[in-house]
C-alpha cells in the first residue's frame, strides 16, 4: 500500500488505550447508546431524528438503531429479548406501511421516506423519498439480520422480514435516466434534480443497489459515479477529495474497506478506509491553519461535519463579516466554514487515526464536562459564538442529541473496540455481492464467508 | 471585384479577421448589419465589466472597517453616473474600430443584412459581392425562456440592461450562467434587492462543483436571494410589479419584483443569411456545422466565433476567426481542437479555468491528479485578506503533463494565464516550480502546486533513483 510521506504509518488502534482511556470511551459509547432506548418506541420501533420535543423519526437513525442494539447486547446493556423485540416491531412496521408513494405514505418502491411521523409512521412535512437514508436503514436491517443467526422463530422472522424487505426495494427505479443514480422523489413532483457527483456516503448506497438479488442498480450506475471522484493533493496529501467529515465515515460504520479495493482505489494505491485516515488528517492540517482564526480550531480542535451550527445573526469576526449557517454540511477546506466543530465526527475518526482523534476526544470530553454539556456527543459546538458574546459563558452548544450522531458513535466506537459491526456484514451476502459487483477485491472478499 | 474574402459580422471574430486577412494582403470585405464591435463591446464583456468595476468598489468600501479603514456607513451610489461611465468606456474602446478607421486601414465595410445570393456572392443593400471565400461570423443572440406571461410583463435582456439609467428597487435575474451570476452580484451590491433563479441544483454548471458553491456563497454573502433547482412558471403584472410564480422540488412560491433579466443564454444568429443558397449546414440551436478547420458544407465558406462554436467566448472567437484567415488564405491546416482558451466568471472571487476539467478526462480513460492550492496558504492572499479561491492544477496521474487548471480567486482570470502558457508551450507542472515568482504575489499559488508535484513525483520514485532526480 502506496503511504503518504506527510503521514505516519497507521497506529495500531485500539491496543494502545489506556484503562482510562477505556472508560472514558465506554461511558460514551453508553451515553450515545441510551439515546435508542430513550428516544425509540418499542411498540413501532421508530426512533426520533432529534431529541427535541415533537421531533418527526428520520429512516436513517432507524437504521442506526437496529445496528446499535446488537451492540448493546454485546456489551450487556440490553438483553437480546429487548433488542429482539425492537428490531422486530421496526421489521414489522415497514414491512406492513404504506407504500403506494402518496403524499401522506410511508413509501414507494421499497424506499421510504426520509422523515416520519412518531406514532403513524406516515410521511412528515413535505420531505422526499430519501435514497440515501432508506440505504442507512437497510444496512442497519441488515446488521441485525447478519445479528440476530439463532433458530428461534423472533430471530428466524428478522432474517426473513429483512430479506423480504431488502429484496422489495426496487433500487433500479431511481435511474430514471441513464447510469445515474438520483437523491429522492416526491410525490407530485417526482424525481429531485439532483445526482450523486463526487465522492460522498452513496458508497453505502452503491453497494447495497448492487448487491440486490431482485431489482439492483445496473453495473454501470457505480463508474458513472466514480468518474465524478477528484483525487487530489491537498496540504501535501493525496486522497479522493470530499470535504465534509461525515463522508468519509458513515458507508464505514458497516463497510470494512480495510485492504478491498475499487478500480478507482486500484489505480491510486489507495482503500477507503486509508483514504478516510488521510481526510482526517486533512482537517486536522485544516484546523492547524485556522484561516478564518476561529476560537478553539488547533491541532486537538478539529472536525467540521454535517451538523447543527449557530444561526445567530452575522458578526464581524478577525476582520470580516462572518454568517451562521445553522444545520449545514460543514467541509474542508472550501467551507462553510462558521467556526462550528462536530464532536461525534471526532469520535468516529478513532477508528481511522487514534493517534491524532484520541487526544481530540479526551480534550472534548475535559472541556465538555467543565462546561457542563455534551459538546461531545452534541451535533456541534461553536467557541467563536461565545468569542464574540462576552455574556455567554460556555460557548454555544448544538441542544439536545441527534440520532445520526448518537448512532455512528456506538457502531465506530464499536468497529474501534472489537470490530463487531465490520465482522457482522462481511459475511452479509448483499454487501458482499454488491461490492463485488462494483469492482472490489482483495482482502476480506477474497476470503470464505465467516460461519 | 471579387473579394479574397468576404466576412459577415463586424464583432470580435470579424475584426480580428479582416485585419489579419487585410495584413497577408487579401482584398477584404467587412458587411455589419447592427454595430462595429459585436456583442461582447455593446451587450457583453465590456460593460458588464465595467459595472462589476463600480459593485466592486462599493463592496471594497462596505468592507473596509474589516481591514481598519473607516467607511461610510451607507455608501451612496450614483447610479445614473455608474452607467454614463459605462457608455464612455464603451465609446473609448471603439474609437479603434470606427468604421473611418476600417476604411482606413484597407477594409471595405458594407452595412446592411446580408444573405447568400449564391455558393460564392452574398447580397447586402442592394448590392451583390462576389467572394473567393467568405467567413460567417454573425455571433450569437439572447435565447429567452418560455415562461407564461414574461413577454406581457416585459423584461431586460443583456442588450437591455446595460441602458438603465435607473436602479431598479428590485431585479430577478433567471439563470446563473455566468454573466446571470455576474450581473447578480453587482446589482445586489449597487444596493438592489436582487434574486437569482436557477433551473440545475449549483450555479455555473460547466465550472467543477467547489467553485460553483464558492460562488453561490459569494453571492449570498452579497445578499442575493439564490433560488436554485428553481422553474419560473409564470410571470403577471399586478399593481406595477411583476408577479413571479416558481417552483421548487414541486414546492410553488411567489415572489414581487420590480425587474426581470433574463435571455443570458445565447442562441446563434443563422437565421435570415439564407444559408440554403449557399449550401452551408446549420442547427438553430447548435449553430453552423464546421469541421475541425472551421470550414462549413461549402468549402468556399468558414465560421468563427459564437455562430459555430459551442463556448461564446470573445478570445475564442477571435482565436478562431486567425485560424480561418490562415486556413481559407494561406493554405494552413489549423485545427480548431488544438486551442487552448482560458475562460473567467467575473464574479468576486473570479472562476477561471482551461484545458480539461477532471470529469472530462476520466470519461477519456486518463488518471487525473489534481494539485490543490488553497489561496489561505498563499501568502499574498492572505495579507491582502482574498483567502477564498484555490488553485487546481490536472495532471496525468504519475506524471507532470497538464490537463487542465481551475482557479477560484480575486484574481482568477489573471492567474489562469500562467497555466495556460505552460500549456501552450508544452511545459509540465514541475517546470513551473523553478519560476521564480516576485514575492509575495498571489500568482505564488501556481508555484505552490508546482512545487507539490515536484514533491509527489520525487517521492514516487525508487529509493535508489532519488538522489539522481
Amino acid at each position: 500500500m502506496r503511504t503518504n510521506a506527510a503521514l505516519p504509518p497507521a497506529a495500531a488502534a485500539a491496543e494502545a488505550l489506556s484503562p482510562d482511556d477505556e472508560a472514558m470511551l465506554d461511558g460514551l459509547q453508553r451515553a450515545a447508546f441510551d439515546y435508542f432506548v430513550q428516544h425509540g418506541r418499542r411498540s413501532n420501533g421508530l426512533v426520533a431524528d432529534t431529541s427535541r420535543p415533537g421531533s418527526h423519526a428520520s429512516i436513517a437513525v432507524i437504521g442506526f438503531a437496529l445496528s446499535a442494539y446488537p451492540v448493546g447486547v454485546e456489551r450487556g446493556w440490553m438483553t437480546r429479548d429487548e433488542a429482539l423485540l425492537r428490531c422486530l416491531a421496526a421489521l414489522r412496521f415497514f414491512g406492513d406501511s404504506d407504500q403506494s408513494g402518496k403524499a401522506d405514505s410511508t413509501g414507494c418502491h421499497g424506499f421510504y421516506f426520509h422523515f416520519l411521523h412518531m406514532e403513524s409512521g406516515r410521511r412528515a412535512w413535505k420531505c422526499e423519498v430519501s435514497l440515501i437514508d432508506t440505504a442507512l436503514l437497510v444496512a442497519g436491517m441488515l446488521t441485525a439480520a447478519a445479528y440476530f443467526t439463532s433458530a428461534n422463530a423472533g430471530e428466524a422472522e428478522v432474517r426473513a422480514l429483512v430479506d423480504t424487505l431488502y429484496r422489495r426495494v426496487d433500487w433500479c427505479w431511481a435511474q430514471p435516466q441513464d447510469a445515474a443514480v438520483v437523491h429522492g422523489w416526491k410525490p407530485g413532483s417526482g424525481f429531485l434534480n439532483y445526482g450523486w457527483e463526487g465522492y460522498s456516503e452513496a458508497l453505502l448506497l452503491y453497494a447495497l443497489g448492487l448487491g440486490s438479488p431482485t431489482q439492483s442498480l445496473t453495473e454501470a450506475s457505480f463508474p458513472a459515479w466514480t468518474g465524478t471522484y477528484q483525487w487530489e493533493n491537498l496540504y501535501g496529501i493525496d486522497f479522493l477529495y470530499a470535504g465534509p467529515l461525515f463522508i468519509h465515515q458513515f458507508s464505514h460504520a458497516w463497510i470494512d474497506f480495510r485492504g478491498i479495493r475499487d478500480g478507482f482505489m486500484r489505480e491510486k494505491g489507495c482503500d477507503y478506509f486509508e483514504n478516510s485516515r488521510r481526510a482526517t488528517y486533512v482537517q486536522r492540517e485544516y484546523a492547524i491553519r485556522n484561516p478564518r482564526s476561529f476560537a478553539g480550531y488547533d491541532a486537538n480542535g478539529w472536525g467540521l461535519s454535517a451538523g447543527d451550527g449557530p444561526s445567530t445573526p452575522r458578526q464581524r469576526l478577525a476582520g470580516r463579516r462572518q454568517s451562521f449557517y445553522g444545520y449545514a454540511a460543514r467541509g474542508v477546506p472550501w467551507g462553510p466554514d462558521d467556526g462550528t466543530l462536530s464532536g461525534p465526527a471526532v469520535v468516529s475518526s478513532l477508528v481511522f487515526a487514534p493517534e491524532i482523534a484520541l487526544p481530540a476526544v479526551r480534550r472534548l470530553l475535559a472541556r465538555g464536562a467543565a462546561a457542563g454539556d455534551g459538546r461531545v456527543r452534541a451535533s456541534g459546538y461553536n467557541d467563536t459564538v461565545k468569542a464574540a458574546s462576552p455574556g455567554a459563558a460556555a460557548g454555544w452548544v448544538s441542544p439536545g442529541m441527534f440520532g445520526l450522531d448518537q448512532g455512528m458513535i456506538v457502531l465506530m466506537l464499536e468497529n474501534f473496540r472489537t470490530g463487531l459491526v465490520w465482522r457482522l456484514m462481511r459475511g452479509s451476502a448483499p454487501i458482499r455481492r454488491g461490492l463485488q459487483r462494483a469492482g472490489f477485491d482483495g482482502g476480506w472478499l477474497g476470503e470464505a464467508v465467516p460461519p | 471585384m471579387i473579394y479574397d474574402l468576404l466576412i459577415i459580422g463586424a464583432g470580435p471574430a470579424g475584426l480580428a479577421a479582416a485585419r489579419a486577412a487585410v495584413a497577408a494582403g487579401a482584398q477584404v470585405a467587412l458587411i455589419e448589419s447592427h454595430h462595429i464591435g459585436g456583442n461582447c463591446l455593446h451587450e457583453g464583456c465590456i460593460p458588464s465589466k465595467t459595472l462589476i468595476r463600480s459593485a466592486q468598489l462599493i463592496a471594497e468600501m462596505r468592507d473596509a472597517p474589516c481591514v481598519g479603514v473607516d467607511a461610510p456607513a451607507e455608501i451612496p451610489v450614483d447610479f445614473a453616473a455608474v452607467m454614463a461611465r459605462l457608455r464612455r468606456v464603451r465609446d473609448r474602446i471603439l474609437r479603434v474600430d470606427s468604421a473611418a478607421r476600417l476604411h482606413d486601414e484597407g477594409i471595405a465595410l458594407h452595412i446592411g443584412r446580408a444573405r447568400f445570393g449564391s455558393a460564392d456572392a452574398v447580397d447586402v443593400a442592394g448590392t451583390r459581392l462576389q467572394f473567393k471565400k467568405a467567413l460567417i461570423a454573425t455571433g450569437s443572440r439572447p435565447l429567452l425562456p418560455d415562461i407564461e406571461g414574461l413577454a406581457a410583463a416585459g423584461f431586460l435582456t443583456n442588450e437591455s440592461v446595460f441602458a438603465l439609467t435607473r436602479l431598479p428597487p428590485s431585479l430577478l435575474v433567471i439563470g446563473g450562467g455566468p454573466l446571470g451570476c455576474e450581473l447578480a452580484q453587482a446589482f445586489a451590491r449597487f444596493g438592489c434587492r436582487t434574486l437569482i433563479s436557477h433551473s440545475e441544483p449549483l450555479f455555473l454548471p460547466r465550472e467543477e462543483r467547489d467553485a460553483a458553491q464558492m460562488v453561490a456563497h459569494a453571492l449570498a454573502h452579497d445578499g442575493v436571494e439564490i433560488h436554485l433547482n428553481c422553474q419560473i412558471v409564470a410571470v403577471r403584472m399586478q399593481g406595477g410589479r411583476k408577479h413571479v410564480t416558481m417552483v421548487i422540488d414541486g414546492n410553488e412560491s411567489t415572489t414581487v419584483v420590480d425587474e426581470i433579466l433574463t435571455g443570458i443564454n445565447r442562441l446563434p444568429c443563422v437565421q435570415g443569411l439564407d444559408l440554403e443558397q449557399a449550401g452551408v449546414a446549420y442547427d438553430v440551436g447548435s449553430g453552423i456545422q464546421v469541421d475541425d478547420f472551421l470550414r462549413t458544407r461549402n468549402p468556399r465558406i468558414y465560421a468563427a466565433g459564437d455562430v459555430c462554436l459551442e463556448h461564446a467566448f470573445t478570445n475564442s472567437a477571435e482565436a478562431s476567426a486567425r485560424i480561418v484567415v490562415r486556413n481559407a488564405l494561406q493554405r494552413g491546416r489549423q485545427r480548431l481542437s488544438a486551442l487552448t482558451v482560458p475562460w473567467c466568471t467575473y464574479t468576486e472571487p473570479q472562476v477561471a479555468h482551461v484545458g480539461l476539467y477532471v470529469r472530462q478526462a476520466r470519461a477519456q480513460g486518463i488518471p487525473v491528479k489534481t494539485y490543490t492550492v488553497p489561496m489561505h496558504d498563499v501568502v499574498r492572499a492572505i495579507t491582502d485578506g482574498d483567502e477564498d479561491g484555490f488553485v487546481k492544477i490536472h495532471v496525468r496521474e504519475g506524471s507532470d503533463r497538464i490537463l487542465g487548471a481551475t482557479i477560484v480567486g480575486r484574481n482568477a482570470g489573471e492567474l489562469i494565464n500562467n497555466v495556460s502558457l505552460a500549456m501552450v508551450a508544452g511545459l509540465g507542472l514541475r517546470r513551473l516550480a523553478d519560476v521564480i515568482h516576485a514575492y509575495p504575489t498571489q500568482g505564488e499559488a501556481v508555484r505552490l502546486a508546482a512545487q507539490a508535484c515536484v514533491r509527489s513525483l520525487a517521492a514516487k520514485l525508487p529509493a535508489t533513483n532519488k538522489e539522481a532526480a
